[in-house]
């Protein structure tokens, strides 16, 4: 997009409403939360699964739309990441996909 | 040192691991955005102002078609969809802030910055604002710096692959995931986001597969049992 708009370029623009309702979805949860004086047990076991649910959607595609070195790399991280803390799985996890890569498989 | 200090240092060592994966993505989204028609002042307002890195990627293949800008509006709320989920569920923890302490927090708001304020709250320590800002500010002052320095010299990395840092992301947030399976009902939410998102991938497409993945998942954790008594009190929200 080009051109401007009161004088300022609507590319600006764009990332500023970009920007904006980001924001809202930030502090949007919250908000509407916030109208409750209590959270219903289902309603409190429900958010407590967000952050596995959300995580998860983010490393299930890379598994299957990737190929085998990436696959085989998460595959190890997941049985690594069961015994190592974060950082160790991450590190041996670089090496890894970094190593099945250059056997080109 | 003072607790605030020591929890402003807790919170940058933290960040550590997500600002070194985060770094190639940062250059990326700068090399792209140049790529995709922003001027370099522009792709560093994006970062600084929208700091949500998938939905930027987004946003820059759209600048380039002559799409609408309402359009990339939109396709970046789509994108970002699940932060209505971290601060529904992050807002709990935060009753110890006052509401302009909320607002920069929710300002700052990303995947991994919710993922360890939840692995935190999991530790039982406390989550205050100089954790917060420990663990936060890095990463956003990072990732502003990496898309200027992208938009200026993004060809420099030529093959990010050979690297394997176009894959860090996945690992990273697996790891996240596993650091969650002490929670109730976490293989079966885990099971079911995963199978959903990988259909949505499939169906649907991409970004739509991580808010349908997550819903799926949110759900199970709605109709199973709940947990036992003494972990379910109801939490008192703090307006």
């Amino acid at each position: 997009m080009n051109g401007d708009f009161w004088g300022v370029p609507v590319n600006v623009w764009t990332i500023l409403a970009a920007a904006l309702v980001t924001y809202a979805t930030r502090a949007g949860g919250y908000l509407v939360l916030s109208r409750f004086k209590r959270i219903p047990p289902r309603v409190d076991a429900a958010l407590n699964a967000v952050p596995a649910a959300v995580l998860t959607t983010l490393v299930a595609p890379s598994v299957v739309s990737n190929g085998p070195a990436e696959a085989l790399t998460l595959l190890i991280c997941l049985l690594i990441g069961l015994r190592l803390p974060m950082m160790g799985m991450f590190a041996i996890g670089w090496v890894v996909i970094v190593a099945l890569r250059a056997t080109g498989i | 040192m003072s607790p605030t200090r020591s929890d402003f240092y807790q919170g940058l060592r933290d960040s550590l691991p997500i600002v070194a994966a985060a770094a190639p993505f940062g250059l990326l989204f700068g090399t792209l955005a140049v790529d995709n028609g922003l001027s370099v002042g522009e792709a560093v307002l994006m970062s600084a102002t929208v700091f949500a890195g998938a939905s930027q990627m987004v946003g820059l293949e759209l600048f380039d078609t002559h799409v609408a800008p309402w359009i990339i509006v939109l396709s970046v709320l789509a994108v970002n969809f699940r932060h209505v989920l971290y601060s529904a569920a992050l807002g709990r923890r935060l009753g110890g802030m006052a509401w302009w302490q909320k607002a920069i927090a929710f300002f700052l708001l990303t995947d991994p910055q919710f993922a360890a304020s939840e692995a935190r709250t999991d530790r039982k320590l406390p989550l205050t604002l100089p954790w917060y800002l420990g663990m936060g500010l890095p990463v956003y002052v990072l990732w502003i710096i990496e898309g200027w320095i992208g938009a200026m010299f993004g060809r420099l990395i030529t093959d990010p692959g050979a690297l394997g840092i176009d894959f860090l992301l996945p690992i990273y947030f697996l790891g996240l995931v596993l650091g969650f399976r002490a929670r109730p009902g976490w293989l079966p939410v885990v099971i079911v986001s995963g199978i959903a998102s990988v259909l949505g991938f499939y169906t649907v497409g991409s970004p739509w597969h991580v808010s349908l993945g997550a819903l799926a998942g949110v759900i199970v954790a709605l109709i199973l049992p709940p947990p036992p008594a003494a972990q379910i009190e109801a939490v008192e929200v703090t307006p």
